[in-house]
């Protein structure tokens, strides 16, 4: 009888404990949920107000001159960052195929080794490098230097989410292949690549999602720019340095048209990374199946 | 280059296969009937799956995996130095336990996928219709030859992959427990077929299901792990004698259901 009564005791004991384990995890989940929201709705409230046709579309004004915009910026951010995409596919997608199909040994494991300390090195740090080569010795900052900035910071991302995403596809439809008298190589590139492309994708515009608001590397690379620029030899203007440029000024015109790029730029994120989850789901579908 | 007695067209001696330092299967020395099934059973865990995947060289895909002995395909070993594993692949089909249908190309695609090269449309056109004709799976799909494979149930998707493998135009098909995952009726579909096949075709088909290997096999193999866990061939004879009246005491004790 006392033993069940100590037992009953335990498990009301227990209950509790693990009531407030819930709980406490879910305080959490919501603290952090929160502050997402909050900082979102600080931006909208701040930066709804500067976006209108002439935000996107115009060129920056002198302080005192009201109006302008970021029009530059925007076409800058695309181009540097459509450069810097089209350099990181091939080497990221190549070098994460061959990890996945060679992946033991000493030069797979120094590649990712390679690769995991590359994506822990500072983005200003990479920016320094970029200068170091693609500035100085050509006396003048460039779009391209930025693109290629971007590129070092985009690689070890893709590198290993490529490599995910092809391991990920199913063993038995790579030996389905093998097993027909299929190469590798063909294989790998007419069967398992394309059943991984989804994840494949999600990877990229998760890469891209992780660039687009990087500053650092831009000071003395892109630099900015005042005018239209779209040749990537020359300095060119960039919304998330335009973004810099403005917040630090003493204007209150220009700090609202930073709150104004800093939206632009969330929403940016926040489309590339809804598009990264719909191609996820994607891609779970294609290999439940 | 000696050929095997009998001159069969796929036979073994002496195989042996390794997972790393562990050996899975040992001195297993078998000829097979040609066009005929030969039906390989024995207790989870006996090396039948391992001994399949030798005889077109899929073993050797594994990591650290490698095969000793030899396997004459037409008295030839193709195990041998000069011997590309791609071309014996392609003489060797095979087909898996669980249907594996190229998950992006269409039914049509799937069909083809393997068949010899420098086919023109009209090539490519007959060539899948007589893979998926002899795979039976041909009324089912003629009307959604450019649809996915993966809204097929999964015995049509196993049929598809036997429409595969056939339509690479080999000579020996091997089948690893190729009902394994599909429903009673399903399965005896698929039983049809090997029977309608081994007209063409020598099979060797997996199976641990011992009412399905009297059912669709001329020939039987039983095989069984040692107390070190290395699989053995134990007997190998007509079907109807090993389930009858086997040779081997082991094998008795393993049909009448006293282990395994």
């Amino acid at each position: 009888m006392a033993q069940s009564a100590s037992r009953h005791r335990n498990l009301a004991r227990r209950r509790i404990v693990g009531g407030l384990g819930v709980g406490l995890a879910l305080l959490c989940a919501i603290i952090g949920a929160a502050c997402l929201l909050i900082i979102l709705g600080y931006v909208i409230v701040q930066g709804a107000g500067a976006l209108n046709r002439d935000f996107l579309t115009q060129l920056p004004h002198p302080v005192g001159v009201p109006g302008g915009g970021v029009g530059n910026g925007i076409l800058g951010t695309f181009i540097i960052l459509g450069i810097a995409t089209a350099m990181a596919i091939p080497i990221g997608l190549l070098t994460g195929i061959y990890l996945s199909l060679f992946g033991r040994g000493p030069i797979p494991e120094a590649l990712r080794f390679l690769s995991d300390v590359l994506s822990g090195v500072p983005s200003i740090a990479i920016g320094l490098f970029a200068y170091a080569v693609l500035v100085a010795p050509f006396k003048h900052f460039s779009a391209f230097s930025a693109s290629f900035a971007f590129m070092m910071l985009m690689l070890p991302l893709l590198v290993r989410t490529s490599e995910q995403a092809i391991r990920s596809v199913p063993q038995t439809v790579r030996e389905g292949a093998l097993a027909l008298g299929m190469s590798n190589f063909r294989a790998t590139v007419r069967i398992v690549i394309p059943t991984a492309m989804p994840a494949i994708i999600t990877a990229l515009l998760l890469a891209i999602a992780r660039v687009i608001g990087e500053t650092a590397p831009l000071l003395f690379t892109a630099f900015g720019s005042q005018f239209w620029e779209s040749n990537p030899n020359r300095p060119m203007a960039v919304l998330a340095l335009q973004v810099f440029t403005y917040a630090i000024s003493p204007y209150p015109s220009w700090q609202a048209q930073a709150w104004g790029g800093a939206l632009l730029l969330i929403g940016a994120v926040f489309v590339l990374s809804l598009g990264a989850r719909l191609m996820l789901r994607r891609a779970m579908r294609g290999l439940e199946a | 280059m000696t050929a095997v007695a009998g001159g069969e067209l796929l036979a073994t001696q002496d195989l042996g296969a390794y997972y790393g330092t562990r050996q899975a299967i040992a001195e297993v020395t078998i000829a097979f009937r040609r066009k005929a099934v030969t039906a390989l059973i024995g207790p989870s865990g006996c090396g039948k799956t391992t001994l399949l995947r030798c005889f077109n060289r899929i073993h050797e895909i594994s990591f650290d995996a490698r095969v000793e002995g030899s396997v004459f395909l037409d008295g030839h070993d193709i195990y041998a130095n000069d011997v590309d594993p791609m071309a014996i692949r392609r003489r060797i089909g095979m087909v898996f336990q669980r249907p594996n249908p190229f998950p992006t190309l269409s039914i049509f695609d799937n069909t083809i996928a393997c068949a010899p090269k420098g086919l023109n449309y009209q090539g490519k056109m007959e060539a899948a219709e007589r893979a998926l004709r002899s795979a039976a799976l041909w009324d089912e799909v003629k009307d959604k030859l450019r649809t996915s494979p993966l809204r097929l149930s999964g015995g049509q998707q196993q049929r598809l992959c036997i429409a595969r493998a056939v339509a690479a135009h080999p000579e020996v098909l091997l089948m690893d427990e190729p009902t394994a995952s599909l429903d009673p009726i399903a399965t005896a579909v698929i039983e049809e077929l090997m029977a309608s096949l081994c007209k063409e075709f020598t099979i060797v088909a997996v199976t641990h299901n011992m009412q399905q290997a009297a059912r669709v096999s001329s020939v039987t193999a039983f095989m069984l792990a040692d107390e070190t866990g290395v699989g053995r061939l134990i007997e190998a004879d007509a079907t109807s004698k090993l389930f009858t009246k086997p040779s081997d005491r082991r094998t008795e004790d393993y049909i009448s259901g006293r282990f395994g």
